[in-house]
């Protein structure tokens, strides 16, 4: 077991070194970065102290030197936790990552929590009802999830949420708080902004995971031991809970690894509509004006963030099912 | 099913009736039979069949040129449409009415204001904007109004646009980045998922870890950061670059999936007994994969393809509404949503919310059609 989980971070480690190279040359592509742009302003502006700025930076960043040398500079650094210096908003990429990580697992994690405790629960109930009215209801509902953009939902429930329960909508706080140091009320107030963010981010994924799990349950239902256990009386929700459900859980585990890219990924477009203070909004603006340190950061973060979800769906379903060799 | 599954058996024994023709049918005959039995999916084919044309002739189809702009019509409301002619009768030519402009003195902005006492009735294949057809110029517009009055069925956006021929011909872009999308993942992921499955060793292991490697990155992510490295719109890199190389973009995640998939259909085959007649009999590589693997796997190709149509038109969406995808003005559903980013825009001009709508329908289509396909791929199974 042990020997298992070395090789698979060793695994991951490897993933993510190829990772940074690729998002690197990917962010590196385009010409004219804002760094190019900062320079340029220093040029036309003369005098020692832009001679000497411009020295600085290029050295630091190694605006004149071949690819795979600008890519050392930052990946030596990266690894040192010196993520570079966002050119766009005058301040080190690791502030603004700082302020943004937490709200941004907080938003990632709650939806992912959300997501499986209520597919589970779908799940089971449209697989032991199947062919009834509400199984059919909740099969158009999963539709319907899977093929809403995130965007257009968030913005169907902002209104809603405006209009009909008369909230103050967008951002994970309400202007009172945002500013202000946490307390009792900040959380309250928190809680109460961050439904529809989780709502909306795990809609889709929700919809697809209930479906996966009615489909793995139907499997189960079927099975000699099911029907064993139902012959010697047990309780039917004793045989669904105990012996079917547990079984069907397997398969969910495995597609973890893919639903967490999933629920990252759609944040990225929800948190923009609703305003949050995650990651999302400022990598897109980050591409946007093309201020790479910035950009190619949060891409790795993200990057991260999956292969260390995909990690930890590996071991668990290595704990849960003994069947699993670890050759 | 009973009938369709014992035809392997009456066609192999030779004990075939002479009148009947069930063991005469074709593998693709059995798919299509059991694909018409689900209303469903058959629902969503015929959706998608009258998706694509609207699209196709949106030209024709929508009153006004996508393009002009009215700006007497700013935000303007979908014109109003009555059945009630002018000697208030009920007439079954539908009426719309004249739209005055007026400055409101106390917020000073202009309103507009339907005039109920100028009717204008709804002709078909009147004369309106100019278009171009398949190739062709041309001003005829399947209904309209007379000039110099506008028709806007789903009213206008900032500029005074019909967001009806928008929504239409934004449809143009969105419903066919799929297709294209999903002809260049199939090309990759067959290509690649065969020669992982079948070469395996050193091959099979490389393709593996770039699989893992390109899945180890969130898509939309991935993507935004593809597309901000396009070159900007200029004379050698024209809208249609930048429209072919977002398919691109799209379909280099989407194969990996399609891959996968295919390479461990290729690993079984690899154990049949037809791959081993085949090498005994002396057929070169390129005969196994091309004349005994990939028609086996072809419908599983198709139906891969067809449940990965829906993450592509989601995905232009998301990069268009980002201002990372198509830019204008070009448009596509995902460009014209870019105007709904404001909640305070959609509350007050709701109906520019509607090509959403066209995203949501064109999803649900192929969703069901791919999962019929699916259940029909395999006529042999119960």
């Amino acid at each position: 077991m042990l020997n298992y989980i070395i090789r698979r971070v060793g695994y991951a480690f490897v993933t993510l070194i190829f990772v940074a190279i690729i998002g690197f040359i990917i962010i590196e592509l385009p010409p004219g970065s804002y760094l190019d742009f900062r320079l340029r302003e220093l040029r036309t502006m003369g005098g020692d102290y832009s001679t000497d700025m411009i020295a600085a930076l290029e050295q630091r960043y190694g605006v004149n030197d071949p690819v795979h040398v600008k890519f050392w500079k930052w990946f030596s650094n990266f690894v040192q936790g010196d993520f570079g210096w966002s050119f766009r908003y005058e301040r080190s990429v690791s502030s603004l990552l700082g302020a943004r990580i937490g709200f941004t697992l907080l938003v990632s994690i709650s939806s992912l929590i959300f997501s499986w405790v209520v597919a589970i629960l779908v799940g089971v109930y449209s697989a032991t009802h199947r062919y009834t009215i509400p199984d059919y209801l909740i099969t158009v509902f999963q539709f319907i999830g899977l093929a809403v953009p995130g965007f257009l939902l968030a913005l169907v429930l902002m209104i809603f949420a405006q209009r009909t329960l008369g909230m103050e909508v967008g951002g994970l706080f309400s202007a009172r708080y945002r500013d202000a140091p946490w307390s009792w009320p900040k959380f309250i107030d928190l809680l109460k902004h961050l439904w529809i963010p989780v709502v909306v981010i795990a809609a889709s994924g929700t919809a697809w995971l209930s479906r996966v799990m009615r489909g793995n349950l139907l499997d189960v239902l079927n099975m000699q031991y099911v029907q064993t256990a139902r012959s010697k009386g047990l309780k039917e929700e004793k045989v669904i809970w105990k012996h079917a459900v547990r079984n069907a859980l397997h398969p969910l585990v495995m597609v973890f690894g893919m639903s967490f890219p999933a629920i990252i990924s759609g944040q990225t477009v929800i948190a923009i509509v609703l305003n949050l203070p995650t990651i999302g909004p400022i990598f897109v603006n980050a591409l946007l004006q093309q201020d790479m340190y910035l950009a190619v950061t949060f891409l790795m973060f993200q990057a991260m963030l999956l292969v260390v979800g995909n990690l930890v769906a590996d071991i668990a379903l290595a704990w849960l099912d003994p069947r699993i060799q670890f050759e | 099913m009973a009938d369709v599954i014992s035809v392997p058996v009456t066609a192999e024994s030779d004990v075939r009736e002479p009148t009947s023709d069930v063991g005469e049918m074709s593998q693709g005959k059995l798919i299509w039979l059991r694909f018409r039995r689900n209303r469903l999916a058959m629902g969503g084919l015929v959706t998608l069949i009258l998706l694509y044309l609207a699209v196709g002739f949106a030209g024709f189809l929508a009153p006004n040129n996508y393009l002009q702009q009215n700006l007497e019509y700013i935000h303007g409301r979908p014109s109003p449409i009555t059945f009630i002619g002018p000697e208030c009768r009920f007439r079954l030519r539908p009426y719309t009415f004249g739209v005055t402009t007026e400055l409101d003195q106390a917020a000073f902005k202009w309103v507009y204001v339907v005039d109920e006492s100028v009717k204008l009735p709804i002709r078909f294949f009147v004369r309106g904007d100019t278009y171009s057809l398949f190739g062709f110029r041309t001003d005829l517009h399947l209904f309209g109004v007379d000039a110099p009055h506008r028709l806007y069925l789903w009213g206008a956006d900032s500029l005074g646009r019909d967001v009806f021929a928008r929504t239409l011909m934004g449809g143009q872009v969105s419903m066919t980045v799929g297709l294209v999308g999903v002809a260049l993942t199939i090309f990759l992921g067959s290509v690649l998922g065969t020669m992982s499955g079948y070469f395996g060793g050193v091959i099979d292991d490389m393709m593996q870890r770039v699989v893992e490697i390109i899945q180890s990155f969130p898509t939309i992510p991935l993507w935004a950061a593809l597309a901000a490295a396009l070159p900007n719109i200029s004379e050698t890199f024209t809208m249609l670059h930048r429209y072919l190389l977002i398919t691109v973009i799209l379909s280099l995640v989407n194969w990996t999936g399609l891959a996968r998939q295919l390479r461990a259909k290729v690993m079984s085959y690899r154990q049949a007994d037809f791959t081993s007649a085949a090498l005994v009999a002396g057929a070169s590589n390129a005969r196994i994969i091309f004349i005994h693997m990939l028609p086996n796997a072809a419908s599983h190709i198709i139906v891969v393809s067809a449940l990965s149509v829906p993450g592509m038109i989601l995905g232009e969406t998301a990069l268009s509404f980002l201002g990372l995808g198509i830019l204008p003005p070009m448009v596509s559903w995902g460009t014209l949503l870019r105007d709904t980013q404001q909640v305070a825009t959609v509350v007050q001009h709701p109906w520019l919310i509607i090509p959403g709508a066209g995203v949501i329908i064109a999803v649900l289509a192929f969703s069901v059609l791919g999962d019929g396909l699916r259940d029909a791929v395999d006529p042999y199974s119960i």
